[in-house]
Formats: C-alpha cells, sequence, structure tokens
C-alpha cells in the first residue's frame, strides 16, 4: 500500500498537527495542559468509537465498561507488574472481552448489540464492587505511580496517532470496504460474499482495546479508582456526542466535535454542575435531530452546493 | 420455595414495564432506552403522591398513568414523528430512535435529579408481614403484584378483544398492510407509545411500594424491560409475561444465593442464554 499523492501531503499535514500539539506542555502545564489531556482522551475514544460505529451504525454504548476495565488493570497491578506491561494487559483483555461481546451479540443482526452494550458498563461495575466486597478489600484502589502530566498527555497523544493509522489502514483494506457496505446494506454484503459476523466482531474488537488502553493511560493521573468513577454511564454518552458532533463518518471527524465540545463543556459543567445531565441530554437531542451528518456533514453538504453552483 | 415465591412476585411487577415497551417497540417501532426513566419518574410520582398528599400507591397509578399517558403521547407527536417521517427504512428509524430516546433519558434522570435530588428514596407503605405457606413475605410486595396482575390482565384482555386493540395488534404485524385495510397507523403508532409510558410508570408506580429507587436507577430497569421482550419476543404478550417471570425467579435465586448486587448480572445471563440458543425469542418465529 502506497500512499497516493494525496494522502502524503494529508500526511505531512497530520504530522505537523501532532508535533504543534505535543509542543502544548511547553507553553503552559496548568490549565491549558489539563484541557489538552481532557481533549485528547476524547479524540482517543471518540475517533475509535466512530472507527466500528461510524461506518457500521451499530451505536456502541460500552465504552465506560471497557475504559473502566483498562483503568482496574492497572489499579490491581499496579503494585506487582510493571506500567508499560500492563497497558498492553489492559489492551488484551479489553481486546479479549470486546470479542466476546462482539461474538455474543454481532452474528445476529438487529439491535441485540446497542441493547447489549447499553448495560455493559453497569454489569461490570456490580461485578467489579461484588469481587472487592466478598474478598473484603476496600471499594477502591491506589493507583501511586510517579507520573507527570505532560507524560499522560503523551502517551495520549501517541495513542491518538495510533488511532488514526489504524484507522486509515483499516480503511483502505478490504475489511474497511466491507464494512462501508455492512453499513449501507447487510443483506447485500452477506451475499456478495462478506462474512459479515467476523467484519463486525474484528473492528469491534479494535474499538474496545483503544478504549481499554485510554483508561490504563489515564489511571495513574486520577490515584484512585472505584467502581463509580470508573464505569461511569456518562463517559459512554459523552463519546457518542462528540463522535456525532463532528460527525462518524469520517475518520477526522469526532476530532472536529472533540475540540469544541471538551472546551464548551468544560465552562457549562463548571457553572451549573446540578443540571450537567440534563444539558448534555439537550445537546444531544439537538445534534440528532439537526445534525445528524454533524459539523463535517454540513461542511461537506456547501461543499458539495457550491460546486454544483458553480458547474 | 420462597426464592420461587418472591421471584414470582418481582415477576409480575416486571410484567408492566415490559408490557410497557413491547407497546412502544412492537406497535409504535421506537426502541425505548428511557423506558426505565419512565418508571423512575412513575416511582418518584408514587413516591410524591405518598409524602406529600396521603394518596396511596394504589390510588396515585391513576394520575400517574394519565400523566405519563399525556407526556408520551406529546413526546410521540411532537419529537418522535419527525423522525419516523425522515426515516427510509426501517433500520433507520431504529438507529435514530435509539440516540433520541437515549438523549431523552438523559433529560429526564437530569430533571429527576433537579427536582428530587441525587439521593436513595423509599417509603414505607403496606409494610407488614404476610404469611404464604407459613414464610413471611412482605404485603406490599403482594399487593403490587396483584395490581400489576389485574392489569395485565385487563390489558391483554382489551388488546385481544376490543377493535382498537385489534387496530393495535395489526400494526404491530405489519405497519403498511394495516394501513391498506383502513388503520389509521401514525394514530395508532401515538396511542401506543402513549399507553405503553403510561403502563410503564404504573409499574414503577407500583414498584415504588418495595423498593428503594434513586434518579439514576432507570437504565438498569430499561435494561430488564429489553431483555424481557427479547426473550419473550417483541409482539407477543404470553412470551412478556413468561419471560418477566422466569427473570423474577432467576434474579432472586442470584439474589439470594450469591449476592443481591449482582441483580444485572442474572439479567444479562439470561440475555446471553436467548443470544446463543433462541434469538427469535421464547415464542418467536424464526425468520427466514
Amino acid at each position: 500500500m502506497k500512499p497516493t499523492a494525496r494522502e502524503q501531503r494529508f500526511f505531512a499535514v497530520a504530522a505537523a498537527g501532532f508535533v504543534a500539539a505535543a509542543a502544548l506542555p511547553a507553553f503552559d502545564d496548568g490549565y491549558w495542559l489539563s484541557m489538552g489531556i481532557t481533549i485528547a482522551m476524547y479524540t482517543v475514544l471518540a475517533t475509535s468509537w466512530a472507527l466500528f460505529s461510524g461506518p457500521t451504525r451499530y451505536i456502541a454504548l460500552s465504552t465506560a465498561a471497557f475504559f473502566g476495565i483498562g483503568m482496574y488493570t492497572v489499579g490491581i497491578g499496579i503494585a506487582t507488574v510493571p506500567y508499560p506491561l500492563l497497558l498492553l494487559a489492559a489492551g488484551l483483555i479489553g481486546a479479549a472481552l470486546g470479542g466476546i461481546v462482539g461474538l455474543a451479540t454481532l452474528r445476529v443482526s438487529g439491535v441485540y448489540f446497542v441493547i447489549f452494550t447499553l448495560g455493559l458498563a453497569e454489569l461490570v461495575r456490580q461485578l467489579f464492587t461484588w469481587v472487592q466486597t466478598t474478598m473484603g478489600t476496600s471499594s477502591g484502589l491506589y493507583v501511586l505511580v510517579d507520573t507527570s502530566e505532560r507524560l499522560v498527555y503523551w502517551q495520549l497523544l501517541a495513542l491518538a496517532a495510533t488511532v488514526y493509522l489504524a484507522g486509515w489502514a483499516i480503511g483502505r483494506s478490504r475489511l474497511g470496504f466491507a464494512l462501508r457496505i455492512i453499513g449501507d446494506d447487510e443483506t447485500v454484503a452477506s451475499h456478495s460474499g462478506i462474512n459479515t459476523a467476523r467484519a463486525k466482531v474484528a473492528l469491534f474488537v479494535v474499538s474496545c482495546t483503544f478504549a481499554a488502553v485510554t483508561g490504563a493511560v489515564l489511571a495513574p493521573r486520577w490515584n484512585y479508582v472505584e467502581p463509580t468513577n470508573a464505569f461511569s454511564a456518562m463517559l459512554s454518552f459523552q463519546v457518542v456526542i462528540m463522535a456525532l458532533l463532528g460527525g462518524a463518518h469520517r475518520l477526522w471527524g469526532p476530532l472536529v466535535g472533540v475540540v469544541p465540545f471538551a472546551l464548551i463543556w468544560d465552562v457549562i459543567s463548571a457553572q451549573a454542575p446540578n443540571q450537567s445531565t440534563l444539558l448534555l441530554g439537550v445537546a444531544f437531542l439537538l445534534i440528532v435531530y439537526f445534525i445528524p451528518h454533524g459539523v463535517i456533514g454540513l461542511i461537506e453538504k456547501q461543499f458539495r452546493r457550491r460546486r454544483a453552483g458553480y458547474g | 420455595m420462597d426464592i420461587l415465591i418472591l421471584g414470582i412476585l418481582l415477576g409480575g411487577s416486571y410484567a408492566l414495564m415490559a408490557l410497557g415497551l413491547q407497546l412502544q417497540y412492537g406497535v409504535a417501532r421506537i426502541m425505548n432506552l428511557a423506558n426505565g426513566e419512565v418508571l423512575v419518574a412513575g416511582s418518584f410520582g408514587a413516591f410524591w403522591f405518598w409524602t406529600g398528599l396521603k394518596l396511596s400507591p394504589f390510588l396515585s397509578i391513576v394520575p400517574a398513568a394519565l400523566l405519563a399517558f399525556a407526556a408520551n403521547w406529546l413526546v410521540y407527536r411532537y419529537v418522535l414523528r419527525p423522525l419516523v417521517r425522515r426515516a427510509k427504512s426501517h433500520g433507520q428509524l431504529e438507529v435514530d430512535s435509539i440516540l433520541a430516546t437515549f438523549g431523552m433519558s438523559f433529560i429526564l434522570v437530569g430533571v429527576m435529579i433537579a427536582v428530587f435530588g441525587g439521593e436513595y428514596f423509599s417509603y414505607s407503605y403496606l409494610a407488614r408481614p404476610f404469611e404464604i405457606f407459613g414464610q413471611p413475605y412482605g404485603l406490599n410486595r403482594i399487593v403490587a403484584f396483584g395490581g400489576s396482575a389485574v392489569l395485565c390482565i385487563v390489558l391483554a384482555l382489551w388488546l385481544t378483544r376490543s377493535r382498537t386493540g385489534l387496530a393495535l395488534r395489526g400494526v404491530a404485524v405489519n405497519p403498511t398492510a394495516a394501513g391498506l385495510v383502513g388503520i389509521d397507523v401514525l394514530k395508532a403508532s401515538a396511542l401506543a407509545f402513549a399507553l405503553g409510558g403510561a403502563v410503564t410508570a404504573t409499574g414503577g408506580a407500583l414498584l415504588s411500594a418495595f423498593l428503594t429507587f434513586d434518579a439514576s436507577l432507570g437504565v438498569i430497569f430499561t435494561m430488564k424491560a429489553l431483555i424481557i421482550i427479547i426473550f419473550g419476543g417483541v409482539s407477543d404478550i404470553r412470551g412478556a409475561i413468561v419471560a418477566s417471570f422466569i427473570l423474577g425467579i432467576v434474579e432472586s435465586a442470584v439474589a439470594r444465593l450469591i449476592d443481591p448486587g449482582l441483580t444485572l448480572a442474572a439479567a444479562y445471563i439470561l440475555f446471553i442464554a436467548v443470544l446463543l440458543w433462541r434469538p427469535q425469542g421464547l415464542f418467536g418465529r424464526k425468520s427466514a
């Protein structure tokens, strides 16, 4: 696979963007660095969400489950296992679990998958709480590692770069092509000889792996991991919102949604912490109703219209 | 033995919320992820009527059901109808309605937190023991079960015997064909959605008589209702009722034998069993 000239230009721009983003800690290591971490985190989560849910249109509501599992992997293993190995382990566990969930639900088409993912975070939370209470330990875990905000930020940036590379590679592979056909019409896809179940499960596994690793990267920053904060339903919800706001059908789409949303959301949740759930719901409905294809979709529509006008 | 009885009592209360969701999904074709929140809203309603007006939960189901009916009708008419109209296919409506109702569930949680706060709520109503086969059970559970059973029977009779019920079942089978034989499909869908909401809220009011609840509990009930209708088949009342009892029994078995905190795990066990062996549901027919 040799990149085309257009892709090479794109790569250059993207690489420059990443270098610029990586230089952020040099300018400010207070508010803007922590904002940068939030944005990088949601970029990874929303982009990897859109890798699967964008082309297939199967809505996964389980980001928090995998994120929390990644966090717990670090929390449980930190005392005995070196940290880099734990990142790997989190990825593997996330992938294995995603595989199981995918195999159970994605072989049958329909809404089973959405339903299964809806309660998954809550299920895993109940299981972890149960294990911790029956083993007699306290309900939380301390993650005390020597790390800094900068390090977490750079790790997340590297992860984001990996997501984009993976997304680019999948997009031009046979797998990516198969997924787009599945999204358009699953019956057509299976009739033209695509193993739809295998394609869907494979991509869901990729998406889950990234969510778990993100959780693992962030665990040292939180210091304390407990079921209620690791498996928060709000996380899954916010990831879906941001991805849809930007546009889930393009690899770069979620980024367009993440940056403004994270900035605005930071202000809103500081101003009205008690109404944040309500406002989030309203924002979500507005997006679903008025910009179903995201900001990217709007721009593309304008672009096409203009081109049609001149032509 | 007491696992069985507790399970049946619990299952009876689940049957109502499952029937509510079945009306909304089977007839109106809206996969309502805010179903559990409507149920919790019903619980809050009963709580409020009981503590504020000293109105018994079994009377408060009347205003709760009426309010839920009106609210759900408005939601369907003004919020969901545009989605139905813009959907080019059944699949797209499913995706859109899932997203829209998912958003609504957060709005409802937000409203309930704003009004009542985030604490746990419960009230004491008929908390007297009542003996079955020499074992004491809470009277509130038994009365809730009875209320739910009566409502289920009335609903089932109405659906199978009345003209409107026939129309709703016709739409459930095939909306296009129903339209061709002179059924107003949009009206029937709105009615089914509103009725489904009312039935769910009633279920919530009855459950609140013996259950501790808080604003964020909805998603668990949504899961349970969804699993019940998948288990029982999307458009089959018998299936939903049988599935409710099975879920109730499995859940009380898990709560008693392992841990009361694992009720959702019980529901997931059933879910996985269905997915592996009978994806078309208990009474459902295999699709081609």
